[in-house]
């Protein structure tokens, strides 16, 4: 329903600029988009100066931004001036100086004429016809069976981008026996070397000049917290896995993988920065708030006869986020 | 006949000679563009886009896509001695030895923001001008094309530095490829080469993100921009213009002045915001390492709401015969995505079921004439917005002395409650805007002016509307709702009764419009 | 905002462009920094002999700690006892203003100090007096300056109090409404008490676990950090892509279609 109840009055009559009537107006719009072209070309030589001429430790101190490097900043202040200024030359050219007649141009519609559409149609219709694949079933198929399996080919390509994650996700490098060291520092750990309300950041203990690679720490890494045992409000099990109020937790979060680090030593509980999951310490780091379904995995501590820390035993699961074939109940 | 006009007009005659196109140049120069600052938005993206490929191209120079460990040795020395990727440490030598390369790096991350912000700005204006409708709605589809793959591209380009930030990023996708049922360790031992981090992520991501995706980039904004170019560009309503025409300004010279001046102007400023505002400062956040972690670590900003989305999912996993199904990552992580960016590449395709309009639109909807899609994209973006204030909680407890558990709590409700209240908020104040035409074309513009009858009575008075600003008010179409037939003229029940029955509740919904007034009204008060 | 304030009675803070040519990243320039930094803070000068300063201090105690920590420093309640934390504690939470406490509030903020560098003195020697604890230190024996490695303290500070306090150390959330406060502009021996006594919801870093020399290393860390001038230009506080975005959506695409309104618009 296009009922237009006032009649389309027509495109406004054009109003001349001041510069299409005033040669003295037209003159100084000249000279404005002249100097916006001539501030460009000041600010290209800004850009060289500060290339050439400004050292690169050069600092500078500018109020709202603060001590800066003065290098960097007017090589960028130098480029903005010259692009800037070229684009606002051109734009004030265009408005003032341009034509500016408003130009009509009639639309057809998209839908091509009805019989050239017809011929269209013919068209494909006959050629189909003359290729025979209506009637030459056993090509229509076979041609069909093909092209499916073709496509195949790029997706097994792909098969060597990579090894099957087999059971390594479910391994860490954590074993009965291994002790805990200072992350960084490698220091083995006494429990007395924690006092009550402390952290620790941990790693496995390495062989010494063997390397321990990303791929490790993103499984290993372990976070010592000591608090009163009697604020520990564990099973007889989860009990035994700490030593002197000592517990031991993976790093890594059982919801997206990040580092969940920030413990909170008043409240006993642990923040994870990414999403917030919030886990306590004192019930074996159940979720208490936050996404994530699953507490972090607990290792069991012990101390070795030199007295330092060291696992008890592996995790008794797997470590990081969830996956589909991890056995979670 | 001058110097300069010879020189150009041989110009022509060559390559006429050469290419046989004057009839096609002619045409194409004398092409109109109608004038108006919202159609500028796309231009931002597309000029963004050539300064991305600009400034990367410079960046890829020293950029070296490896992730094999150095240890730094270059001239930032609270870093001095620390093993790190050489991905990390040629970043930090763009960022400190290279003259110049901060610079770049910074605008090539401005730009990168600018390109994805602006890509959402000119997707809101399509959306609620109605831009998408017949003929456009295959430019809409690939416009979300765009996005998706901005996005990515986005997403891949902030985690090439390998700093501790864009790695914890890089940790959070590698958790979302794991939660996929079935394939999904599958998939991230095949992406990353192995277990995470790896050693072969970095080069790969690199060459999607500097070859594979820019190129489809290229294709797909050539096939967005010539669809533009062949349908030629919607126009805002108004006195002259029809469904029939194009009103603007030609290509040469006024057009292309504009355009390419605009360009240097958005090359400029993003050149400026690179010179005067840090962004990405990744020496201070140090390298990669999977047990180390900072106090608000976020994405960029087009990831921020899919963050807060998967920060107030509930704690949900199934575990059933030995197996983990993550819904509180697959829900926000990809399906409440997939369903949103789904219906937004086929909302053409549902008003135009809903309207059973099938026709062309060149003239664009004024917002108000169309309350319900007004509502829908208001609701849409309501949604997203709470997400992203869910996304950035953190911050805003700190900056505004909140609790992050507050902010959660506020936002897992409101991300359900405040989107519809969004919906009916819009939809009365687009009803209450056109109950504001129909007065002033009814009784003219209320100047505010008193005057005193000689009676006593104070009146004010209101000046009738100018024909052109009448015009604008009363020449939209208002369609009527669509009556869904349960029977056939036969009196058998149709099948997908409750399919019509939706479209025809959607319908009338649609329909709810306060009249504009008929040619009779207007009249009636003429005489007056 | 941080940024001027924090430059603002810095003696090369002027208003007109002036260039001034110091090695990039510290060096020269953190450690003028730091000098003119170590030459505010006076050495307390404690005449006074220890029991003297242990008994002012009981006074001073009991006047305005004793309300809710109980008159033998025992605790009560909300306050926690005060025996056996020693004087750093006692240093760190009455020099940094953070005791007395405002207001019953999450946790105690950072303000202006109550007490003057004296009266800390004696109300930490009386505390100090009470059980054995960790001892104040003071910024002399701090010689972070010199013992301290930057590098080495940033991979601490990553692994140990980013998670908290942010990478950049600009603080951050925890639960409930709590927060880690930012750790610039906070002076070394503070920092150093921090960490020895866990202030708050803080944990505590012995000795075994950060060594008194990566202490130091934090420090020098910390504070190559705070000297460290805003490369790059504004550094829109340094909590990530957060007020990036921010900044891009609103100056950013704000200012071009301000522009691109201006361009469009009819010329008079």
């Amino acid at each position: 329903m296009s009922l237009q109840p006032i009649q389309d009055p027509g495109l406004p009559t054009h109003v001349h600029r001041r510069a299409d009537t005033d040669p003295i107006a037209a003159k100084r719009a000249e000279r404005q988009v002249a100097s916006l072209f001539l501030t460009s070309a000041l600010g290209t030589i800004l850009f060289i100066y500060a290339y050439v001429g400004i050292p690169r430790d050069q600092l500078l101190f500018l109020p709202v931004i603060g001590t800066t490097n003065a290098h960097e900043l007017f090589l960028g202040l130098g480029l903005a001036i010259s692009l800037f200024f070229i684009g606002m030359g051109a734009v004030h050219w265009a408005k003032t100086l341009m034509p500016n007649h408003e130009v009509i141009e009639i639309r057809k519609e998209q839908r091509s004429k009805e019989e050239d559409r017809q011929a269209l149609i013919q068209t494909v219709q006959e050629q189909g016809a003359t290729a025979g694949l209506g009637r030459r079933t056993l090509i229509k198929r076979t041609l069909g069976l093909s092209l499916g399996l073709v496509g195949i080919a790029p997706i097994l390509l792909l098969r060597d981008l990579g090894p099957l994650p087999g059971n390594d996700l479910n391994e860490t490098s954590w074993k009965a026996g291994t002790r805990l060291v200072t992350d960084p520092g490698d220091r083995p750990i006494r429990p007395s070397d924690l006092e009550v309300g402390a952290v620790a950041q941990v790693l496995p203990a390495i062989v010494p000049g063997s390397y321990r690679s990303l791929n490790d720490i993103a499984k290993d890494a372990l976070l010592l917290i000591r608090i009163r045992p009697e604020e520990f409000n564990l099973d007889a099990e989860r009990l035994s896995w700490t030593y002197q109020g000592i517990i031991a937790f993976s790093k890594i979060c059982s919801h997206m993988g990040c580092a969940v680090a920030l413990y909170e030593q008043t409240t006993k509980h642990l923040l994870c920065p990414c999403h917030q999951s919030t886990f306590d310490v004192t019930r074996a780091a159940k979720v208490i708030f936050g996404p994530s379904a699953r507490p972090l995995p607990q290792l069991p501590i012990t101390v070795d006869a030199e007295g330092y820390l060291i696992a008890k035993a592996p995790f008794n699961e797997a470590v990081g986020p969830s996956f589909w074939g991890r056995d979670s109940a | 006949m001058s110097v300069g006009k010879k020189a150009v007009g041989s110009v022509a005659n060559y390559m006429d000679e050469r290419v046989g196109a004057a009839k096609w140049m002619k045409k194409t120069l004398n092409k109109v563009f109608p004038d108006h600052w919202s159609f500028m938005l796309g231009e931002i993206v597309m000029y963004s886009f050539v300064i991305l490929l600009l400034t990367g191209t410079f960046l890829t120079f020293w950029y070296d896509p490896s992730m094999r460990i150095v240890e730094y040795e270059g001239s930032y020395e609270p870093l001095k001695g620390i093993e790190m990727s050489a991905a990390y440490a040629s970043s930090l030598e763009i960022s400190f030895d290279v003259r110049g390369g901060l610079l770049m790096r910074q605008i090539h991350h401005w730009a990168a923001l600018l390109f994805l912000a602006a890509m959402v700005a000119h997707l809101l204006r399509v959306f609620f001008t109605g831009a998408f409708r017949k003929p456009r709605e295959l430019n809409w589809i690939i416009g979300v094309g765009l996005l998706t793959l901005g996005i990515v591209e986005g997403f891949l380009g902030y985690s090439l530095p390998d700093d501790l930030l864009s790695g914890t990023g890089v940790r959070i996708a590698e958790a979302i490829m794991q939660a996929i049922p079935v394939v999904g360790s599958y998939i991230s031992y095949f992406v990353f080469g192995g277990a995470f981090p790896g050693y072969i992520f970095i080069p790969r991501i690199y060459i999607v993100h500097v070859l594979l995706i820019p190129g489809i980039f290229l294709a797909l904004i050539t096939a967005h921009v010539m669809l533009v170019w062949y349908q030629k560009h919607t126009q805002y309503p108004g006195p002259g213009r029809t469904e029939k025409n194009v009103v603007g300004y030609p290509m040469l010279p006024v057009y292309a002045a504009k355009a390419g001046g605009f360009f240097f102007i958005v090359f400029g400023f993003t050149a400026f915001l690179g010179a005067v505002a840090q962004i990405n400062p990744i020496w201070v956040y140090g390298p990669y390492t999977p047990a180390q972690i900072g106090a608000g670590s976020q994405p960029d900003w087009y990831m921020g709401w899919l963050d807060g989305l998967v920060r107030m999912a509930p704690p949900l996993e199934t575990y059933i015969f030995g197996v983990t199904i993550s819904w509180n990552i697959l829900i926000p992580g990809l399906i409440i995505p997939g369903i949103l960016f789904t219906l937004m590449a086929l909302y053409p395709f549902i008003e135009s079921w809903i309207t059973g309009d099938k026709r062309e639109h060149h003239l664009l909807d004024r917002p108000r004439n169309n309350p319900n899609r007004t509502a829908i994209g208001a609701m849409s973006l309501t949604f997203v917005l709470v997400t992203l204030i869910n996304g950035g909680n953190d911050l805003l407890a700190t900056n505004f002395d909140l609790s992050i558990n507050q902010i959660m709590w506020f936002t897992r409700i409101g991300v359900f409650v405040l989107p519809p209240i969004a919906f009916v908020v819009t939809k009365r104040i687009c009803l209450a805007l056109q109950r504001h035409d129909r007065e002033m074309l009814l009784h003219g513009r209320e100047t505010g002016r008193l005057v005193m009858l000689p009676h006593g009575e104070f009146i004010e008075v209101h000046e009738p509307l100018s024909p052109e600003k009448a015009f604008l008010l009363s020449s939209h179409e208002q369609l009527p709702a669509l009556t869904a037939p349960e029977e056939d003229s036969r009196g058998v029940a149709l099948p997908r009764g409750l399919r019509n029955k939706l479209r025809a509740r959607w319908s009338s919904a649609n329909a709810e419009q306060i009249d504009k007034p008929t040619a009779d009204e207007l009249k009636e008060i003429e005489h007056h | 905002m941080s940024q001027l304030s924090r430059y603002r009675n810095h003696r090369f803070a002027r208003p007109v462009l002036l260039a001034f040519g110091l090695l990039l990243a510290g060096g020269l320039f953190s450690a003028a920094n730091a000098a003119a930094e170590s030459l505010r803070a006076e050495p307390i000068a404690i005449s006074a002999d220890k029991s003297t300063l242990i008994k002012e201090g009981k006074e001073i105690f009991n006047r305005g700690c004793s309300s809710c920590h109980g008159l033998n420093a025992e605790g009560a309640g909300a306050a926690p006892s005060l025996i056996g934390v020693g004087s750093a504690s006692v240093d760190f939470q009455v020099a940094t203003g953070r005791m007395p406490m405002a207001d019953m509030s999450q946790q105690a903020a950072r303000k202006a100090p109550l007490y003057d560098e004296y009266e800390t003195a004696a109300l930490a020697a009386y505390v100090a007096s009470l059980a054995p604890g960790p001892a104040s230190v003071t910024n002399e024996e701090l010689a972070w300056e010199r013992d301290g490695n930057a590098a080495s303290g940033g991979t601490l500070f990553r692994n140990n109090c980013a998670m908290c306090h942010n990478l950049a150390g600009q603080g951050g959330a925890l639960t409930k409404g709590k927060y880690a406060p930012t750790v610039m502009g906070v002076e070394a021996r503070h920092i150093y008490e921090a960490m020895i006594t866990g202030p708050q919801a803080m944990p505590v870093f012995g000795d075994k676990i950060i060594s008194p020399e990566e202490k130091l290393d934090i420090i020098k860390w910390i504070k190559a950090m705070e000297s460290e001038p805003s490369l790059g230009g504004a550094s829109l506080g340094r909590v990530g892509p957060v007020t990036e975005g921010l900044l891009a959506w609103t100056l950013g695409l704000g200012l071009l279609i301000g522009i691109a309104v201006w361009l469009t618009a009819k010329a008079k």
